[in-house]
């Protein structure tokens, strides 16, 4: 018989502890493929971060650095000016990201740290057991926003590529989603492209993945996935933000 | 014989760490301790290696962790403020077992203090600072050319022990200068590192560096592990000066630069006929406890002389464990004991006052 289906060598062949319906295991496939398809595996240092994806140090077939809470893109830095020829990328939530990582995050990419990061937004603090992230829209219930975010008093969700497109140091910048097949592709394409540009020493690539948490959203998967396709990706537009690639290309 | 030179203490720390083989150093602006910081900055570029300027004392550490995780030999400064927002790191570098070197140029506290020298983060530095059961490997110096010296030696004893270690300086050490002699040292024979995250090249299995274990009981026994190289650390570390002690009826307990004010009040008190002696430990920690614990045996009495509110005099108690009276005498905020005042501290102890 023909194999048409296989783990990727990238990913370990371990049981992952994410919740049904999340769609973490989905975005490691995708890395996984990607470094599997460059052939980069062994000259990869990944970092995990402090969040649902805190064990995927145990996921990823390279070695692996765990991070404290938001602090992944100063110890990717820290990897890639001691080994400058391997390939480091940071996987981190958006309450490590966006919040307790936010100056770590800016700044690496205004020094235009040539490192990769791989940005799971799914709108929610999911490890803690639900709270609002920086990320939570206005309006969504959470442990801490049990009335629904208001943004009078708990502030306006935050727009991580946008905010990233005003430093000169990032090289790539894309936001994408894996609500359905066709996003999904355009998250793996955007995930190569980060990659690449590491290769290519063009300086800070990210790719925010807007994702489901079917848990703290307290829906179905599928419901979850269908929020993530309207609600989500209204108020956060799918796209490229930044590419040094492809200049005329930039938002 | 290499020839001396006049240097600024943070300048030769940082000309020593480059001449250890550190050639990547995460650093952030703070007095008294930038000139360290400047130096690499003009230095690192020169000779392949890596200066960065951090965005905030917490990245930097964060650095650190990460380029020790890769295996290399790597540095940062500060001074107390931002050796407090370092804590978080230096735990996590801790967890990890991984070594590197932290300058700490100590100045008034709490809070933003003062900039003046001070001796006041010696519970920070030798009793944890940062959470979870640990010890970093304290060194004070007391002049510059023993910073130089140890800096050096710091990045063999990290490596060898997979531990952080940190000099700890204070505001005077940092900004003063002295003549140095940077010397070619025999290094120690260290194990290879071959526990760090540098890429697997398909030729081992991967090297995870983490610091999390879910299981109490992997936690614990990672713990007690770590704990059985501390007592290997205890066994080979601990360095300490002892001066006049031997026929001393007053033994003066003082580390780093108040260690040098201490040794004029006691030439000074000997030329009075008070026979005072000075135990100087260079280890903070490990901390040289039986140096004590002989004093206390001939000695009438110990007083220890620091430049903050009493810290390191909780150890003197605990080393000579009642046997003997140990007062304490000590300025704050950045004001350095005068020879005069450690005088007249042990005149009182002999007229029973």
């Amino acid at each position: 018989m023909t194999k048409v289906f296989s783990r990727p060598e990238a990913l370990n062949d371990v049981e992952l502890h994410y919740c049904p319906g999340c769609t973490h295991g989905i975005i490691h496939r995708l890395v996984a493929e990607v470094l599997d398809e460059l052939g980069i595996v062994g000259e990869t240092v990944g970092v995990a971060s402090v969040g649902c994806s805190v064990f995927s140090y145990n996921y990823f077939g390279c070695d692996m650095q765990q991070a404290a809470h938001g602090r992944a893109p100063a110890v990717a830095t820290g990897i890639k000016r001691a080994l400058p020829n391997r390939v480091v990328f940071t996987y981190q939530g958006d309450g490590d990201l966006a919040a307790i990582g936010t100056a770590e995050t800016v700044h690496a990419a205004s020094r235009g740290e040539n490192i990769t990061v791989i940005f799971v937004n799914n709108g929610v603090y999911g490890m803690t057991g639900g709270q609002m992230a920086p990320t939570t829209l206005e309006g969504q219930v959470t442990q801490t926003s049990p009335y629904g975010r208001d943004v009078k008093t708990q502030g306006y969700p935050l727009r991580v590529c946008e905010l990233l497109s005003q430093t000169s140091g990032a090289a790539f910048l894309q936001r994408t989603a894996v609500d359905n097949v066709k996003h999904i592709r355009e998250t793996k394409a955007a995930i190569k492209k980060a990659f690449q540009y590491q290769l290519e020493g063009k300086g800070f690539s990210l790719v925010e993945v807007l994702s489901a948490c079917p848990t703290y959203w307290a829906l179905p998967p599928a419901e979850a996935l269908k929020r993530l396709g309207s609600e989500v990706i209204d108020y956060y537009p799918l796209g490229v933000y930044k590419d040094k690639g492809a200049e005329t290309d930039e938002k | 014989m290499a020839e001396k030179v006049l240097m600024k203490g943070n300048e030769a720390v940082a000309e020593a760490a480059i001449q250890a083989g550190c050639r990547l150093f995460f650093g952030y602006p703070i007095t008294p301790q930038t000139e360290v910081s400047a130096y690499m900055a003009k230095r690192m570029p020169k000779i392949g290696g890596t200066f960065l300027q951090a965005e905030s004392e917490v990245a930097a550490i964060n650095m650190v962790y990460g380029a020790a995780g890769a295996g290399a030999r790597v540095m940062t400064s500060s001074s107390s403020p931002g050796i407090s927002l370092k804590q978080e790191g230096i735990s996590y570098i801790v967890g990890s077992d991984l070594p590197c070197v932290i300058i700490n140029i100590v100045r008034g506290g709490p809070g933003l203090g003062g900039i003046q020298p001070a001796q006041s983060d010696y519970f920070q530095a030798v009793k944890g600072g940062g959470h979870g059961d640990y010890h970093l490997i304290v060194l004070a110096p007391s002049s510059i050319q023993e910073l130089v010296d140890m800096t050096q030696e710091a990045f063999d004893i990290a490596d060898q022990y997979r531990m952080p270690v940190m000099i700890m300086g204070d505001g005077m050490l940092g900004q003063m200068m002295e003549p140095v002699e940077f010397g070619a040292k025999e290094g120690r024979k260290l194990p290879e590192k071959t526990w760090a995250a540098n890429g697997t090249e398909g030729k081992r299995p991967r090297n995870i560096i983490n610091s999390l274990y879910i299981e109490a009981s992997d936690l614990e026994e990672l713990v007690l592990e770590r704990y059985e190289r501390y007592k290997e650390v205890e066994k080979n570390e601990v360095k300490v000066e002892e001066y006049m002690v031997e026929d001393a009826d007053y033994v003066i307990a003082a580390y780093g630069t108040i260690a040098r004010v201490a040794k004029t009040a006691i030439l000074a008190l000997r030329e009075e006929g008070i026979k005072v002696g000075l135990i100087r430990p260079i280890t903070l920690w490990p901390f040289p406890t039986e140096s004590f614990k002989k004093a206390a045996e001939t000695a009438k009495g110990f007083l220890t002389v620091e430049m903050s509110m009493g810290q390191m005099v909780e150890d003197v108690r605990l080393a000579v464990d009642g046997k003997k009276p140990v007062e304490f005498f000590g300025r704050t905020g950045g004001i350095v004991p005068t020879p005069d005042e450690i005088c007249d501290a042990i005149r009182k102890m002999k007229e029973g006052k």
